[in-house]
């Protein structure tokens, strides 16, 4: 049957899956769109303001400015991660949605690959809500900020794909509190968020750059924020587009083992 | 290929367990055309794998003279399918479910919206056009479901035990709504637990048990051919089947009855009556369910 690594015949129907949950989103906009502007601001007072105090500068940047970028970053992560684990979940599991969708002309490749487009839209989205907020406190710098857009994309996009891997081996909802505990919440401390990646012992780091996705695009995203561009920023994107692309067509090929039978 | 569905030697296999058997059978243009049988039949996987959503193991299968395994999209574009389980979209209303799965078949946004007002018109459920699914009653999400398999217009309505769980009320609403829709032209294939659901409805039917086909007729003949036109039900006792075996009636006994299947009640009952006394005596019809049990016999499949 279908191997892990066959690249995944994607239709355009893919986008009615994308829009369908795009409705959903935006019916329920209030909801939505409250938590990561009240993120932006819980981050900005707590570690800003609160640790900010005692730490005025990292590498002669102001510390507020310094972990801007990581709230953007750890945000994309999180909106696409859990989009793709329990939002997917729910909706593959509880839901029936697939089911559903794959007995009209849409394939089960389709409905993947619309459910990853969409975990990253909501990335995107996100970051369209946290960008104003961080701007009015003069914490980015824009216009080059506003690549912070394109980036949650392919950064969204990569963590959706992760995420869609663990849902299409998670034997029960529960167990996806796994990842989170074990991958994602030390991911978000140890990318180079709230400290320097300098900081870490010198094996640390070469594994933080290895492993943990979100060191690219917390790194990607300062260089943008501050601004601070260097060459560098093609080697992180490179890393980010070669394992998105790697687990987009696993991700989805799970998802087929799993649903398919 | 002259049927709507042509299917031979059709196999499934999970891992060691086989589901279906190498079955062949041919559903023709505008008929109900109804797979009956035990839990683990096959039933449910043979409509999956007409419905293109679960990829045969060996054997051919055609639908619309098209290979699922080749042609999923374009098949599925002429398909209604009624599952088993209600899947309808919870974060939608009535309306927004038949809209939102019009999109899926690429259908226009204003024909759509017009279709699903006519659809929950069909299915009366026109009130309900805003409200949420979850607030439906068991009875109003199959009909919605029902309507949902209809937005596309489709050539073959695939129905997975449409009328479960439901009461006699809803069940008589959809039955009457199967006949509309097949006299509108449709092709139906159904799976049913309901025997008298299949009588009533299907033109032809196969009676399946561990993958297999066991016999295909009409509803009418199955009946006569394996049970005959009437049956005959006595109190179970010794001295009565004595007089059975006496009289040299066939017979069988379920349970506390014993059931005489004959084409002529009239002269069974006067043979027992005049030399078998029996205390309580009942004669009726043979139905669908006669053949059923008699196939495959009275023991629980789960």
């Amino acid at each position: 049957m279908t191997h892990l690594f066959s690249l995944p015949p994607v239709s355009v129907r893919a986008g009615r899956v994308w829009y369908r949950n795009l409705v959903v989103f935006v019916r329920t906009w209030k909801v939505n769109f409250f938590p990561p502007f009240v993120d932006a601001l819980l981050y900005l007072f707590a570690i800003g303001m609160g640790l900010g105090t005692y730490i005025k500068e990292v590498d002669g940047i102001p510390y507020i400015n310094f972990i801007a970028p990581a709230i953007l970053a750890i945000s994309v992560m999180n909106s696409a991660f859990f989009e793709c684990t329990y939002g997917s979940y729910v909706r593959m599991y509880y839901q029936k949605s697939f089911d559903a969708m794959i007995a009209t002309p849409l394939s089960i490749e389709d409905v993947i690959a619309g459910e990853l487009l969409w975990g990253a839209t909501r990335s995107v989205l996100y970051v369209a809500v946290m960008l104003p907020v961080l701007a009015a406190f003069g914490v980015i710098s824009l216009p080059l900020a506003l690549l912070a857009l394109p980036l949650a994309f392919l950064g969204g996009l990569m963590f959706a794909a992760i995420g869609m891997c663990f849902t299409a081996i998670t034997p029960g909802i529960d167990t996806l509190n796994y990842p989170m505990f074990l991958f994602i919440t030390p991911m978000m401390l140890f990318s180079g968020t709230f400290f320097p990646l300098s900081l870490l012992p010198e094996a640390f780091q070469y594994i933080a750059l290895a492993l943990l996705p979100l060191t690219h695009v917390v790194a990607i995203m300062r260089m943008l924020t501050l601004p601070a561009l260097s060459w560098t920023i093609l080697l992180h994107l490179a890393w980010i587009v070669a394992v998105t692309a790697i687990l987009w067509v696993i991700s989805i090929n799970l998802m087929k083992k799993r649903l398919i039978t | 290929m002259t049927g709507i569905i042509e299917a031979r030697n059709l196999r499934k296999t999970y891992g060691d367990l086989v589901a279906v058997d190498g079955i062949s059978f041919s559903v023709k243009k505008g008929e109900v055309f109804g797979f009956l049988g035990p839990n683990g039949a096959g039933k449910t996987t043979t409509m999956k794998m007409i419905a293109c959503v679960s990829p045969r193991s060996s054997g051919v299968l055609s639908v619309f003279g098209m290979d699922p395994d080749t042609q999923p999209a374009e098949i599925k574009q002429r398909l209604g399918v009624v599952p088993q389980e209600t899947n309808l979209d919870p974060d939608f209303t009535c309306f927004g479910n038949l809209f939102t799965y019009s999109g899926y078949f690429d259908i226009p946004a204003p024909a759509a919206k017009k279709r699903s007002d006519k659809l929950l018109e069909f299915v009366q459920l026109q009130e309900k056009r805003d409200v949420e699914v979850e607030k439906l009653s068991g009875g109003m999400k199959r009909r919605l479901i029902l309507a949902r398999a209809l937005v596309n217009n489709p050539d073959l309505l695939i129905l997975d035990e449409p009328t479960i769980g439901l009461d006699p009320q809803a069940r008589h609403l959809i039955w009457e709504k199967l006949k509309t829709l097949q006299a509108q032209g449709n092709t139906i294939v159904l799976t049913t637990h309901y025997l008298d659901e299949a009588a009533r409805l299907c033109d032809r039917l196969v009676i399946m048990d561990k993958g297999t086909i066991l016999v295909e007729g009409t509803p009418a003949d199955l009946v006569k051919q394996y049970v005959g036109d009437e049956i005959v039900e006595v109190d179970k006792s010794a001295e009565m089947l004595a007089c059975l075996v006496a009289h040299d009636i066939p017979h069988e006994v379920t349970g506390d009855t014993i059931q005489i299947a004959t084409d002529s009640s009239r002269e069974i009952a006067k043979i027992l009556l005049d030399s078998c006394q029996p205390k309580k005596m009942l004669t009726r019809l043979a139905t669908l369910e006669d053949v059923f049990l008699k196939l495959t016999g009275r023991t629980l499949r789960d």
